[in-house]
């Protein structure tokens, strides 16, 4: 055991992107005092500067791939592809921040710095190769994100939302937490491949130990990912939180939270799949009819695409059903397009909202095709997408995660889920009614020309949509590759 | 270079360019649509001249390869059948430009923008011999169709626009379903290769997955035909959409479903297919009954050419299953007929709208007195509509029902009520719009056919006399196709009914 403990200088490179960013938190922190008044962008500057060192430190650190600290971190392509995702989302949230944030007078330093730590963590989840670590990388993304949710202190909405989630949260993590303890106190470990070895090993600790504790992982994972029928904090939480705040939550901590998800269930729990497979398949069917049908009669558009990434999580959860390297494969991809697709129309929200968030209605979007044509076309790209309507990266995850389904059997999974995703059309079709069969309203009259971050955090997402949508080959590939790493 | 990627990308650059044109000018947006347009449609009629009339096969195959893993290449051949849909869309997007030059005066660079791109949807689901970019092409041309009927249409556009967005989403998921698992029992979306797994017996399905799947693909199918039913999007549809929306909607989008039960249905399931004949054939002979009698009852001319085009289509399934060399030959060649004469009625309609801005029978009246030539074309549509001699849906509705009169004779006898009341409502709506006393506003808002108008509606004319004097043109390629898929129909099927096929034969003899 000690042996572990005596650390490689690889091993620094291994974690360099979780060093980045938390060196570059702390450095925002200290540097409010004296970069406060000059000039509010810096810190975004500064926090973008560091995401794109942490995304070239993460792909780095994936060509000295290889566990670290002992075998308490394991540098893959799986956790190399969850690292890229979540410092991704990272950029995509900081973009349109710039804008909103002004907009709302608000600081900037610890907004940032908030940022940097939950996605810090979020790296650290995604190459958690033991129980602890998982814990510790779910708690600094957690606590960071229940700061940043009610980041607009005199928002009601956003306190409520705020405190709901961090309540919930806590309790959640409380479960998974129980979960780590059973597994502990019942065979003696907390590396997952050691926990594997020793459910299938001849002293197997008592099958009800075992299932306790992967109850309650799910339970604390699924309110993570807001899966069905731990979802009901999402809906309120999505729509008080800031917008830009909104879209990180519903990609980033949600993106980890899977990575987690699929380690622990395909590794440490995957020789007991056969029993938890009954409950995975029942939670992805609630999520996506819940998530759908609530979806459909939201007049709110923050509150409709909360419902809408419940039903995504639904999606994903499919794929967890499959059981197989391809489910995983196409989790991954799936949640590389949501990614993309979420960030984009989330972006646009934010755009639109206006000061003090005002226009957040399905009606305020009247008529901006006419305003602004551009913007509207963007948005159109991201709802084809969450559709599912081909030559869009959304089409081809659903494409992927059905076939893994079918592949393992999962027939009438299949037939619900897509018909599920043909009810989804019609909530996500009356954005697009909205914007090009209607008369300019009151909110797309008044709305402000696109500024150069918003613009970009238009562009690349809705290039990377078109880009999974059209040429899905290379990141297939390389989920495909770094599914079997997940073992 | 093959002359297929010219014809297909022709258009989505034409789209691309289209995007470019500055939005202060929309007289460039619509010249650049024609001059594209016609460019596409002289293109295609290179198809025409280098296709091999002897040949049953797929021509000008491309295979490229598209996706590694799952493998997925970008297949696209063409064939008897689908040469001639590909010919009508190409023959019908100019068309639509010109009967929209003036109609249209608001957004109109997207406007074309969005035709031009569902042109290219449309040739690229009757070239794909994939199965995936089938679905992608069947799914790419659903959105420019959309917002054509959502942007531009009438007073309930947008209603219209979500019911045909959803009704054809919601039946193709379960397609993409019945694809994926067709793809996880035979490891590839190539088309020939799995038709070819099937008649080597390397294949095969049992007998409830085999109804399944078919039922997933028939009704997708279905619900584009529309099969009585599953219509109910479809007057909404056409009511609601700008005259060149109905025009492509009635002339080409919905021959994607009946493309599609013949091209795929047919040779992937043929024993789930014979096995269902009879019910669809019931619902088909409603649909031509029910069609034509609700037509008869429209107050509004776009409904009601839009309930024929239910009774029009019911034909064309009735011919596909009755599984006869000549039911299948008029079931393809009244899909073109209908493209033609339907897409001319919407056509002229659209033209009468434009002066009276009315579609209500009731407000037209002695329209031949104030514009003869006008109403001389509508007169021409009419009488090939219902199928008279000499003209093109004759021959169409000839061979379905002598091919039907072998299959069974009772479909034929109920489905021949269809020819007589079409000739009714048809008639009838003549009467009422172009003759009798002309109103004050017919009089001052009706006025005759300008040049433009001439150039749209006469090539559709000739057409119509052309393929009902002359079918020898057009008919020798569709023969050797269909005669292919009636022969790919007849693997896996019980020993019973080869018999009855064979005796069947012999009796046409």
């Amino acid at each position: 055991m000690p042996v572990n403990l005596i650390f490689h200088p690889t091993d620094l490179i291994r974690i360099l992107p979780e060093i980045i960013l938390t060196v570059m938190g702390t450095l925002l922190m200290v540097l409010d005092p004296v970069l406060h008044r000059r000039s509010s962008n810096a810190f975004g500057h500064l926090s973008l500067a560091a995401l794109l060192a942490a995304l070239g430190g993460a792909i780095y650190a994936c060509t000295q791939a290889g566990p670290a600290f002992g075998d308490m971190l394991i540098v893959d392509g799986f956790a190399t592809f969850f690292r890229v995702l979540v410092i991704v989302v990272g950029i995509l949230t900081i973009l349109p921040s710039y804008r909103f944030l002004a907009r709302q007078d608000a600081e900037t330093s610890e907004y940032h710095a908030l940022l940097l730590f939950s996605i810090a963590g979020q790296c650290l989840m995604s190459a958690a190769n033991e129980l602890i670590v998982i814990f510790i990388g779910l708690e600094i993304s957690s606590i960071a994100s229940y700061v940043l949710a009610g980041y607009l202190r005199d928002d009601k909405r956003a306190n409520e939302a705020a405190l709901k989630y961090f309540l919930l949260g806590s309790f959640a993590t409380a479960f998974f937490l129980y979960g780590v303890a059973l597994i502990y106190g019942s065979t003696g470990t907390i590396t997952l491949t050691e926990v594997r070895a020793a459910i299938t090993g001849q002293n197997a600790p008592s099958p009800v130990f075992v299932g306790l504790a992967a109850a309650l992982m799910f339970v604390g994972l699924g309110f993570k990912v807001s899966a069905a029928p731990f979802q009901i904090w999402a809906p309120d939480v999505y729509q008080g939180a800031p917008t830009p705040v909104t879209a990180f939550l519903s990609a980033g901590p949600k993106a980890a939270a899977f990575a987690i998800f699929l380690r622990i269930f395909m590794t440490a729990f995957e020789p007991i799949g056969a029993g938890w497979e009954p409950l995975v398949w029942i939670s992805a069917l609630l999520s996506m009819t819940i998530g759908n049908f609530a979806a459909l009669q939201q007049t709110n558009v923050k509150r409709m695409l909360a419902y809408s990434s419940i039903a995504h999580a639904g999606y994903v959860m499919v794929a967890l059903t499959a059981r197989s390297d391809g489910g995983t494969a196409a989790a991954m991809f799936y949640l590389a397009a949501y990614a993309f697709m979420n960030m984009g129309a989330f972006a646009v929200v934010s755009h639109l909202s206006g000061r003090g968030e005002r226009y957040q209605s399905i009606d305020d979007f009247a008529g901006l095709a006419q305003k602004q044509p551009m913007t509207a076309a963007m948005l159109t790209i991201f709802m084809l997408s969450l559709i599912g309507v081909p030559l869009t990266g959304g089409f081809f995850g659903k494409f992927y995660i059905f076939r893994a389904a079918l592949e393992s059997h999962l027939v009438w999974l299949t037939v619900l889920g897509l018909l599920n995703s043909a009810v989804a059309a019609y909530y996500y079709l009356r954005i697009l009614v909205m914007m090009y069969m209607h008369e300019p309203g009151e909110a797309t009259a008044g709305v402000e020309p696109l500024s150069l971050g918003l613009r970009a955090a238009l562009v690349l997402p809705a290039l990377g949509t078109l880009f999974l949508g059209i040429f899905p080959t290379w990141i297939l590939n390389f989920a495909t590759r770094s599914s079997v790493l997940a073992k | 270079m093959n002359l297929l990627v010219v014809v297909l990308f022709l258009p989505l650059a034409g789209f691309l360019i289209a995007l470019l044109v500055p939005r202060s000018s929309p007289q460039g947006s619509r010249v650049w649509a024609l001059a594209l347009s016609l460019a596409t449609f002289v293109a295609s009629l290179g198809l025409l001249y280098w296709f091999d009339r002897n040949s049953a096969g797929e021509q000008f195959t491309i295979d490229w390869p598209w996706i590694a893993a799952p493998e997925i290449h970008f297949t696209i051949s063409a064939n008897g059948v689908s040469l001639w849909l590909i010919l009508l869309s190409t023959l019908l997007t100019p068309i639509c430009v010109l009967i929209s030059w003036r109609s249209i005066q608001n957004r109109v660079k997207e406007f074309y923008a969005f035709l031009i791109l569902l042109e290219f949807g449309l040739i690229g689901v009757f070239l794909a011999q994939d199965l995936f970019l089938f679905y992608v092409f069947w799914e790419v041309s659903l959105v420019p169709m959309y917002f054509l009927i959502g942007i531009w249409g009438h007073e309930r556009r947008i209603y219209a626009a979500v019911k045909f967005f959803l009704y054809t989403m919601a039946g193709s998921v379960l397609m993409l379903a019945a694809i994926i698992y067709l793809y996880v029992r035979a490891q590839t979306f190539n088309y020939p290769a799995i038709l070819d797994m099937l008649s080597s017996g390397r294949l095969s399905f049992d007998r409830g997955e085999q109804l399944l799947l078919f039922l997933a693909f028939f009704l997708a199918f279905a619900i584009k035909v529309p099969l009585f039913p599953l219509h109910t999007w479809l007057p909404d549809a056409h009511v609601e959409a700008p005259s060149a929306g109905s025009v492509m909607l009635a002339s080409v989008m919905l021959k994607m479903g009946t493309y599609g039960i013949l091209h795929f249905c047919l040779p992937l399931f043929p024993s789930a297919a014979r096995t269902c004949a009879p019910w669809i054939a019931v619902l088909a002979i409603i649909g031509i009954i029910y069609g034509a009698l609700v037509a008869m009852v429209q107050p509004n001319m776009k409904k009601l050419v839009a309930y024929s085009s239910v009774s029009h289509l019911g034909f064309v399934v009735l011919g596909i299953f009755s599984f006869t060399q000549m039911g299948l030959d008029g079931a393809v060649y009244q899909m073109l007929n209908h493209g033609i004469s339907t897409g001319a009625l919407f056509a002229i309609v659209g033209l009468l709208y434009e002066r009276r801005h009315s579609l209500e029978i009731a407000d037209y009246g002695g329209v031949a007195t104030t514009a003869p030539w006008l109403a001389t074309t509508f007169l021409i549509t009419t009488l090939a509509s219902i199928g008279l001699p000499l003209l093109n849906n004759f021959v169409g509705e000839f061979l379905v029902l002598q091919g039907t009169a072998l299959a069974n004779y009772t479909w034929t006898v109920y489905a021949s009520l269809g020819v007589i009341l079409s000739a009714c409502y048809m008639l009838w709506l003549y009467q009422r719009v172009f003759y009798g006393e002309a109103s004050e506003e017919v009089r001052h808002h009706v006025f005759d056919l300008n040049l433009r108008e001439w150039a749209a509606v006469v090539p559709l004319i000739v057409m119509m006399v052309w393929m009902g004097v002359y079918s020898q043109s057009f008919l020798p390629p569709v023969s050797r196709n269909t005669a292919r898929i009636l022969e790919q129909t007849q693997v896996n099927v019980p020993f019973r009914v080869e018999l009855k096929r064979g005796a069947e034969v012999s009796r046409a003899r």
